[in-house]
């Protein structure tokens, strides 16, 4: 039996422009880019491709020169048009010219009978081989799984309660019989259960509410309640030597066709979202997808910002850009770079606030969906208010005094204020309510960095 | 506004990097990021939105939280100056002349030189003008008895902004309460100047028949054994002001005092304000209430003099207690920063409060020195509340 879980605190941000229910399949972009540096943990991506290599889908592009087991896998099959090298000649994408129709590399098939009898070791090869092994995200520190590890138990959140998130009902609908196979593979993974969380007060898909063999637990409350991390915390939290797995629903989705029909299929929905889209709805298509053709002609104007992700996690990727490895949505939000005369002062409603300062009348009207641009709004000061983090945290963390020890660089009071459990979205929120404008996730990952490599 | 902000533009560029006005930046910067929000926008990566909020709204929000307390403060000035003179009769507005006359100077001194210094310093040591002091620089005069003189303003001031805050790095960075670093200051510095008639303005007129410019703090410490407070405050200001420290009048306010503390009421108003937006905490206002009002109790179950007999709900409404509480104690920088911490910050601040006006006859006024002690102390407090946090880790861990 799963558990039920009430939380009080957080912050739903209510954005304009949520995706309709509708699932677009236009023609697909020509390119596709698999970027290192949507993973963490890597130590050196080296690539196993030249410009100018056939590759099909599931072929290695990439690899981590200390593990090199983990590969990276194209998405689709088509040519190697660039590999784009930063400083220090550091891999920062490889990009392929698709063909029209998708050829796979084939892997091993199984039937459902055999998939019981495999083994963990039979496993971890077909996933590596493969590049869905990617998918798997280690705790602490959201890193790329380490094959050697045995989790204590594997965490799906099964709804997302970010600002413009997709319906989990339109990304992974039909897919329940993909899923299923998915979890029955996870659970010879781990010494733990395998859970899965979903969202007590919307519908759940059939995709989550009938599958067996997992803990399907139910939450409440306001974001950041669909963050996996919030959700181990209170289902059976990371200490100190412990290791959890996480995967999103695709990734287990994408594990169940693997085994079922022998191919790395990276085929996905996303959603095209954001108060500047004219007409916000899914797409499908395959991971890495240019945004171009979807944004080309459905914008209400041109000073926007494209975000692989949604607004509080997410990355700018222009207009040009492709998506990113992990993201669902491609949030579009007009660019921010106003002066606004006497803004620190007047009052508005259509403002975003968590805070109900002087003038800041959002609260009146929590569920009017509006407006927000990229401003800082705001410059960044020291540390002055508190207890705002702590009200968006629905975790018993202090995460003020966790970014102080980490400002601080002292290793040993970060372990002791519990930075195992959590990764960047976790604490997302603090970063958009914080007054004096931190870069919240941005040190939280400095500090993640310098536990890990202690 | 696009003229103003095309002039900001035309004159930036000399105060960015290797422009003629470099070393000005941050005084430049001060300038223009209060006529205009900047135009910066958010990272590549990370949250791509921003709340709304930022400190300069925030601190505005605790300065018209404070203006009950102002306007009323600039009318009772006037009010006890006219009363102490022996011209009840004297109209509204010239009360507020008199009243005006009086507090604004000490506003623009506290304004003028706390500023003055913040530009000074952001200057010197590269950091942007921080907002704290627009709520310091009006905390101050509402803590400054009328008659001051506007010299010690300054002095007082000057020294608060530069040993209480810029020395240990600006805003933010502060151990006790600059506000009341200035208050302390006088207080020990010049104590025959902020005691004994200080806290009635006077001016050159004289003092009726019978007049007393003591504080209800001082009718207590000073009431004999075996009569009671309660009836010196109610008979006290026979003759020439009638029914000043009855209970009803403490509540409202108006009575002799530092300009912004006399009236609870007032006070209460401007917590009513902190709390319903949130940027006062409510968890200790409330606990120094609370914190005061208990120790009072407890004092009058054990008894011995007067003082210590005076009910505990009088506790509440003399001296600066409300004010201390609502404007003072909820300072977030000085203040405990851990939700549980903020419950015995405050509760220990309203005791000692209480133990310090009743024991220490040297200092009537315990709330000013009980935030400057728990000021030094909250650290310490919130250490108790951490520590206890990661002893919860490490039990989960070993269960």
């Amino acid at each position: 039996m799963g558990k039920f879980i009430r939380l009080k605190k957080g912050f739903t941000i209510n954005l304009k422009g949520k995706a309709a229910p509708k699932v677009v399949e236009t023609d697909q972009p020509e390119t596709f880019v698999i970027k290192p540096t949507d993973f963490h943990g890597i130590y050196m991506p080296k690539p196993m491709v030249e410009v100018g290599d056939a590759v099909k889908a599931g072929s290695p592009l990439f690899h981590d020169k200390k593990h090199e087991q983990i590969v990276f896998t194209a998405p689709v099959s088509g040519e190697v048009v660039e590999i784009k090298r930063g400083e220090k000649r550091k891999l920062l994408e490889i990009k392929i010219l698709a063909d029209k129709n998708v050829e796979f590399e084939s892997f091993r098939k199984y039937s459902v009978s055999d998939i019981n009898n495999l083994n963990s070791a039979d496993i971890k090869e077909q996933l590596l081989k493969s590049g869905v092994w990617t998918s798997l995200v280690q705790r602490p520190f959201g890193v790329v799984a380490d094959p050697a590890a045995t989790p204590k138990a594997i965490h799906i959140s099964a709804f997302d309660t970010h600002p413009l998130a997709p319906d989990y009902g339109v990304l992974f609908k039909g897919q329940d019989h993909y899923f299923q196979v998915g979890v029955d593979i996870l659970k010879k993974l781990t010494t733990g259960a395998v859970h899965v969380n979903t969202h007590a007060t919307s519908e759940i898909s059939t995709v989550f509410s009938q599958v067996k063999g997992a803990e399907v637990n139910k939450f409440s409350g306001q974001h950041p309640v669909g963050c996996v991390g919030v959700q181990i915390h209170h289902l059976d939290p990371i200490n100190k030597g412990e290791v959890v797995w996480t995967i999103n629903p695709l990734g287990v989705i994408q594990i169940g066709k693997l085994f079922l029909n022998g191919v790395y299929d990276a085929s996905r929905i996303v959603a095209l979202a954001g108060s500047e889209v004219k007409n916000p709805q899914y797409y499908k298509t395959y991971t890495g997808a240019s945004v171009k053709k979807f944004i080309e002609g459905n914008l209400n104007q041109e000073h926007v910002r494209i975000i692989s992700g949604n607004p509080l996690t997410g990355t700018a990727i222009g207009k040009d850009g492709h998506i990113g490895f992990f993201d669902q949505v491609v949030s579009v939000l007009p660019e921010g770079d106003q002066y606004e005369f006497l803004g620190w002062i007047t009052p508005s409603t259509k403002k975003i606030s968590f805070h109900r300062a002087l003038g800041l009348l959002s609260f009146l009207s929590p569920s009017k969906e509006r407006v927000a641009d990229t401003n800082t709004h705001g410059e960044p000061r020291a540390f002055v208010q508190t207890g705002v983090f702590e009200q968006v945290t629905p975790m018993d963390i202090l995460p003020t005094h966790l970014l102080k020890s980490i400002l601080a660089e002292d290793i040993d009071e970060m372990e002791a204020l519990g930075i195992y459990e959590v990764i960047e979205e976790d604490l997302a929120l603090c970063e958009f309510v914080d007054v004096s404008k931190h870069k919240v996730q941005e040190i939280l990952r400095e500090g993640l960095d310098l536990v890990q490599h202690s | 506004m696009k003229f103003l902000r095309n002039q900001l533009d035309k004159v930036k560029h000399s105060f960015e990097k290797g422009g003629k006005l470099e070393k000005y930046y941050y005084a430049y910067e001060a300038i223009d990021t209060f006529l205009f929000a900047p135009n910066t926008t958010n990272d590549v990566k990370g949250a791509q939105i921003r709340d709304a909020v930022d400190l300069k709204r925030l601190m505005m929000t605790v300065i018209i939280a404070m203006v009950p307390c102002l306007l009323f403060g600039i009318y009772n000035v006037g009010h006890q100056h006219f009363m102490a003179i022996g011209q009840a009769g004297a109209g509204f507005a010239d009360k507020l002349v008199v009243g005006l006359w009086q507090v604004l100077p000490i506003v623009v001194i506290s304004y003028g030189v706390g500023l003055g210094i913040e530009f000074v310093f952001s200057i010197l040591r590269k950091h942007p003008v921080n907002e704290g002091f627009l709520v310091t620089g009006m905390l101050i005069p509402l803590v400054m008895p009328p008659d001051i003189p506007l010299w010690q303003v300054g002095v007082a001031t000057a020294f608060a902004v530069i040993i209480g805050k810029e020395a240990f790095g600006g805003t933010g960075m502060n151990v006790v309460n600059v506000a009341l670093t200035a208050r302390a200051f006088l207080y020990f510095a010049y104590p025959t100047d902020i005691s004994g008639g200080v806290w009635t303005y006077l001016g050159d007129a004289q003092a009726v028949a019978g007049y007393s410019g003591a504080t209800p703090l001082a009718v207590a410490a000073e009431t004999v054994k075996g009569e009671s407070v309660v009836t010196a405050l109610n008979t006290f200001g026979a003759g020439w002001n009638e029914g000043v420290f009855t209970l009803q009048n403490l509540f409202i306010g108006f009575r002799p005092g530092s300009i912004g503390e006399t009236s609870t009421l007032m006070c209460l108003i401007g917590a009513l304000i902190l709390i319903i937006t949130g940027t006062g905490s409510w968890k200790i206002i409330v606990s120094v209430f609370g914190g005061a009002y208990a120790m009072a109790l407890l004092l009058n179950a054990i008894g011995g003099s007067p003082f210590v007999e005076l009910p505990a709900h009088y506790h509440l409404v003399i001296g600066g207690l409300a004010f201390g509480a609502v404007f003072m104690a909820t300072d977030p920088v000085t203040a405990a920063q851990t939700e549980t911490g903020k419950w015995v910050y405050g509760l220990l601040i309203g005791m000692l409060t209480i133990l310090i006006r009743v024991f220490n006859p040297a200092y009537p006024e315990g709330i000013m020195l009980a935030i400057l002690f728990m000021n030094v102390f909250a650290p310490v407090i919130d250490y108790i509340v951490v520590s206890a946090n990661k002893k919860r880790r490490i039990q989960r861990a070993t269960v």
